[in-house]
């Protein structure tokens, strides 16, 4: 792999990781707009959530992994505690496959 | 686990032990994929991002140019502005010192956690720890599996994969609070779903955005207190 390739995505991601905060801090933000930028955080949260869940790639996943967060949204909806939720979707996901369904 | 009261450093230790797993994959993966060490430890210390580090060993091994990789990589990591946006220098730090180191450790992960958190002051609490200690492991972990490779194989077979949903879920429920903000979340879910089969990777989660639209006012309906 080439170092230019390496040093340039590094720079483009720290760029693209430091203009968020600064923009905001340059813009005067009314309480209205800010509730729309927590909102468009959500929004990309959901979305990786639902891709992550559900896709391998652009391939779905099988069922293993949806059936591991599905347990994990349960208990985390019953507010049990978050390591709970972390721990419950990793066993349910990889029992089974232990089980042979993937 | 560590032993704790605090119930932030519980629950960021609990992402780390996952993270340790991603990262020990990420590092035996890319030693296969032909990645000298010296790469393998930059990249993870100043691209620092598991989608795109992952993505571009995948492009080295197909054969995949410069610039696509730096394309794909940035394309991918795109929604960090956004995310920036969201979170703001309050919670990064006042400090000049804060916002240049505090920039660099912003994952979905640490603006989940500080999202999660209602009272500014846990907001920059969580998102420094989260920061710094999946930092930490991430660089570490990726190290020594390109080292060492990683013993524990393939993470899916400890069910990792669904682990890193699951916790992004937890962090999130505490943001919808009211009916909009589910309206978005379904709506960006939806339409990240239904794009990736069309779109490069990273894109269709940009394009989520459009979700905010079921959070604007509707026209001629009356304002119900949410």
């Amino acid at each position: 792999m080439s170092w230019i390739a390496i040093i340039v995505l590094a720079a483009g991601t720290y760029a693209l990781r430091f203009a968020g905060p600064v923009l905001r801090s340059r813009l005067s933000v009314s309480d209205a707009v800010k509730r729309y930028l927590t909102l468009a955080a959500v929004a990309l949260l959901a979305a990786l959530i639902g891709t992550a869940a559900l896709l391998d790639g652009t391939d779905f996943v099988g069922v293993a992994r949806p059936a591991g967060v599905v347990v994990g949204a349960v208990l985390a909806w019953r507010k049990l505690p978050f390591v709970v939720v972390v721990v419950a979707a990793a066993l349910t996901a990889a029992l089974l496959r232990l089980a042979g369904i993937q | 686990m560590i032993r704790t009261r605090d119930p932030i450093v519980r629950d960021v230790s609990a992402l780390c032990a996952a993270a340790v797993v991603v990262g020990l994959s990420f590092g035996a993966i890319a030693t296969a994929a032909g990645l000298p060490l010296s790469q393998i430890v930059v990249m993870s210390a100043f691209v620092y991002a598991g989608g795109a580090q992952f993505l571009a060993v995948g492009l080295v091994s197909a054969g995949g140019t410069a610039l696509a990789i730096v394309l794909a990589g940035l394309l991918l990591n795109a929604r960090h502005l956004p995310f920036g946006l969201a979170i703001g220098n309050e919670t990064l730090g006042a400090s000049r010192w804060r916002r240049i180191v505090g920039s660099h450790i912003l994952t979905d992960e640490s603006v989940a956690f500080a999202l999660a958190q209602d009272d500014p002051a846990q907001r920059r609490r969580a998102y420094w720890l989260t920061g710094v200690a999946l930092f930490v492991t991430w660089n570490i972990a990726s190290t020594v599996g390109a080292i060492a490779g990683s013993a524990l194989g393939d993470p899916n077979r400890y069910g990792i994969d669904a682990a890193f949903p699951a916790a992004l879920l937890a962090l999130t429920l505490p943001s919808l609070k009211d009916s909009a903000s589910v309206r978005v979340a379904v709506a960006g879910a939806a339409i990240a779903l239904a794009t990736t089969p069309l779109l490069p990777a990273g894109l269709p989660v940009l394009l989520a955005l459009l979700g905010l639209a079921f959070a604007l006012p509707v026209p001629g309906s009356k304002r119900r207190p949410s």
